[in-house]
């Protein structure tokens, strides 16, 4: 392997390490962090829904589906910038 | 039609769709027409199973990449479709609704841990392996690692996880079997697993992949229709999802009038009376519980064979990751309609202002009704009047909570159609879960087993017939152990993921995201944290008090990190992994070029 290629390999693995952390820092947020506090949450409301109930039956899940998403894209993003893209 | 079969798939499954869609409404005509209740359940039942066979002999392969990932072309909507289909268990369809009814905000956290796994699958786990071109999630740990020990113990804990999970789907294909057929549970066993082999025997990935596709779709369809057709009779909003919050707090208002949390004074086996507040949240305790439920299910969901094996037949990485998009969403549009048909039953059956309502009726009036007495006779309900005053309290109402979206369409008073299409859909559910999950025990057993530890030699055509007789083989002994019903639905579902995540997570994550993991490591890792979390099970199933509210359904609270640890301290003790496998790595992580193993292999 050519050391152009590793070159290219190292920059692609660090910026998508990068973005995996910043998914798994959100991920995190709406998988524990809102439903350890969803008593005080439920003081809100947010259509109707208590909002800390909102976030178990479905805001979460809807963050998770985006997240993924947007998360595809910017790793697109990074594939095709640093000419690694498996397409 | 023109074209190959995968340039016409949008076509070959419109048109399937469609002819769902006709068959329902046919049903409802001859319902109308005076065909009855059970005639049209047999007929349901019957019609989806010989469609899944018939697509599973018209994906018939004697290639070993068809085979074991159905030839790596299947499109990323399609592979989430599949996938879905996998994923979603008869205990997701039948039980997950029921579950939030009585559970309330506690259960919850299945919900959560079941759909955000798939970051975790989308982060760590799905490009990497895709690009690695394993047949199996064994294949990937014996070659990452290397040697035919660490090969062997991923094999252990991979069937150890999915056996457990699968009696749990033949059981459940079982149960609906036998209700829609009118046959013994014990024959209804055999013949619900028939049908899974027939769909995976002769065409396996590639078979198993078409089938799913099909199953999902059926069990989409199933379980939306009667809860959107529910809410608009009962006029709850034509799409309930975006408006039952109002559901929500209305049912916190009754909760205290209704004297929701009183025990039952009497009891009938395996039905409970509801005690659990809908939306209550709990102290710092149950947020711990909900968390570290949540976490389990996901570490498991990122960990399972079944799942991760189907992002193994994409065309290429970048579609691998699309397809878990797919995945997720599919997954998502049943989980987000599980809380509000449990919320809106609910509803149904305690809000007085409802005609549908039984808490607070006169006891006469409700034993008198068709749905209270259909499954007070198959000792699915009870109601009793513990106090005698002649009303149906909330602690004399007794239901099993699988029966909540079985039971739902006919306490909405739809008609028969529809509960001939649920039974149609949650078997679907079962048999696509349980059609993955007998399907990775065997090729693990077939691929990494025979071919890659005992006879490295074997041609193609022994190693598939090899692969058939081991699904033939794990069926009937899966099916064997289902018959003797030995735990809930749940309960076992709960376990695989435990196992799952206890042994396998750590291994893969680091396998891919530290280059310093090494063989030593990955065996600590596996071995150890399987043997803890296995137990910490035994120990809080024979009655040890469970540290820090840790209870059986979250043993891999303490198999993980244990895993981590052990991996951890081994690897950095031991040497270093050589060059080859380091640059191997380096190439996992990149997506493009060629994968790591060859195509067969």
């Amino acid at each position: 392997m050519s050391s152009d290629n590793s070159a290219k390999e190292a920059l692609h693995w660090a910026k998508t390490r990068y973005l995996s952390i910043w998914v798994l820092i959100i991920w995190f947020i709406f998988s524990f962090v809102v439903h350890l506090f969803a008593k005080s949450l439920n003081e809100f409301s947010l259509n109707g829904f208590p909002l800390g109930y909102y976030f178990a039956v479905q805001g979460s899940l809807i963050i998770f589906v985006v997240l993924i998403v947007v998360q595809n894209l910017l790793q697109d993003k990074i594939d095709n910038e640093t000419g690694l893209s498996s397409e | 039609m023109k074209g190959n079969f995968i340039d016409n798939l949008p076509k070959v499954y419109g048109l399937y769709t469609g002819g769902f869609i006709i068959f329902i409404l046919l049903m409802a005509l001859f319902e109308q027409m005076g065909m009855g209740a059970d005639l049209i359940g047999i007929l349901f039942v019957a019609f989806t199973i010989v469609i899944y066979a018939g697509i599973g002999y018209l994906s018939r392969t004697m290639q070993v990449s068809a085979y074991y990932v159905a030839g790596r072309e299947v499109p990323p909507l399609f592979n989430g479709m599949a996938t879905a289909a996998d994923w979603m268990s008869g205990a997701s369809f039948v039980a997950l609704a029921g579950g939030i009814y009585f559970g309330g905000h506690g259960y919850l956290a299945f919900v959560v841990g079941w759909t955000g796994g798939y970051v975790l699958v989308n982060s760590l786990m799905a490009p990497y392996l895709r690009k690695f071109g394993c047949y199996t999630v064994p294949d990937f740990i014996g070659t990452r690692y290397g040697g035919n020990l660490a090969r062997f113990i991923a094999v252990v804990i991979l069937v150890v996880a999915s056996f457990t999970y699968v009696t749990a789907q033949i059981n459940a294909s079982g149960t609906i079997a036998a209700r829609a057929l009118q046959i013994d549970f014990a024959y209804g066993v055999w013949f619900g697993l028939l049908g899974i082999l027939l769909c995976s025997m002769l065409g396996g990935m590639r078979a198993v992949t078409w089938t799913q596709v099909a199953q999902y779709i059926v069990l989409i369809i199933a379980y939306l229709a009667p809860v959107i057709w529910m809410s608009n009779v009962q006029g709850f909003g034509i799409i309930p999802h975006f408006s039952y919050g109002d559901a929500v707090q209305r049912i916190g208002e009754l909760e205290p009038m209704l004297g929701v949390g009183e025990a039952a004074t009497e009891s009938f086996s395996g039905r409970r009376v509801l005690t659990t507040l809908h939306n209550a949240p709990g102290d710092a305790m149950a947020g711990w519980k909900f968390v570290t439920l949540a976490f389990c299910m996901m570490a498991g969901t990122a960990s399972l064979p079944h799942i991760l094996m189907r992002y193994f037949t994409t065309p290429s990485v970048r579609a691998a990751r699309v397809s878990v998009a797919w995945s997720l969403f599919f997954i998502f549009l049943l989980y987000f309609t599980a809380p509000a048909l449990a919320t809106l039953t609910k509803l149904q059956l305690l809000d007085p202002e409802l005609a549908t309502a039984v808490i607070g009726k006169a006891i006469e009036d409700v034993q008198n009704l068709t749905w209270v007495q259909k499954w007070t006779n198959v000792g699915m309900l009870a109601v009793s009047d513990s106090n005698g005053d002649g009303i149906v309290q909330i602690n004399e109402f007794f239901m099993r909570p699988d029966i909540v979206v079985l039971a739902t369409p006919e306490i909405a008073g739809l008609p028969a159609v529809i509960s001939g299409l649920v039974a149609a859909g949650g078997l679907a559910a079962a048999m696509s879960t349980a059609d993955g999950l007998l399907l990775a025990i065997a090729n693990a057993l077939s691929h990494d087993l025979y071919y890659k530890i005992i006879d490295p030699k074997a041609d193609t055509r022994i190693r598939l017939i090899v692969a058939r007789v081991l699904l033939i083989v794990i069926g009937v002994i899966a099916a064997l152990v289902a018959s003797l019903q030995l735990t809930g639905i749940l309960g076992a579902v709960a376990w695989a993921f435990n196992f799952a995540c206890s042994g396998l997570f750590f291994p893969l994550v680091l396998g891919v995201w530290w280059k310093r993991a090494n063989r030593p490591g990955a065996i600590a890792g596996m071995v150890l944290g399987f043997l803890t979390g296995s137990l910490y099970l035994w120990y809080v199933r024979t009655g040890g008090t469970p540290i820090l509210g840790i209870d059986h359904l979250r043993f891999g609270m303490i198999g993980m990190p244990v895993s981590l640890i052990a991996m951890i301290v081994v690897s950095l003790a031991t040497e270093e992994p050589d060059e080859e496998t380091q640059r191997m790595v380096d190439a996992t992580r990149n997506p493009s070029g060629r994968a790591i193993l060859s195509a067969e292999h």
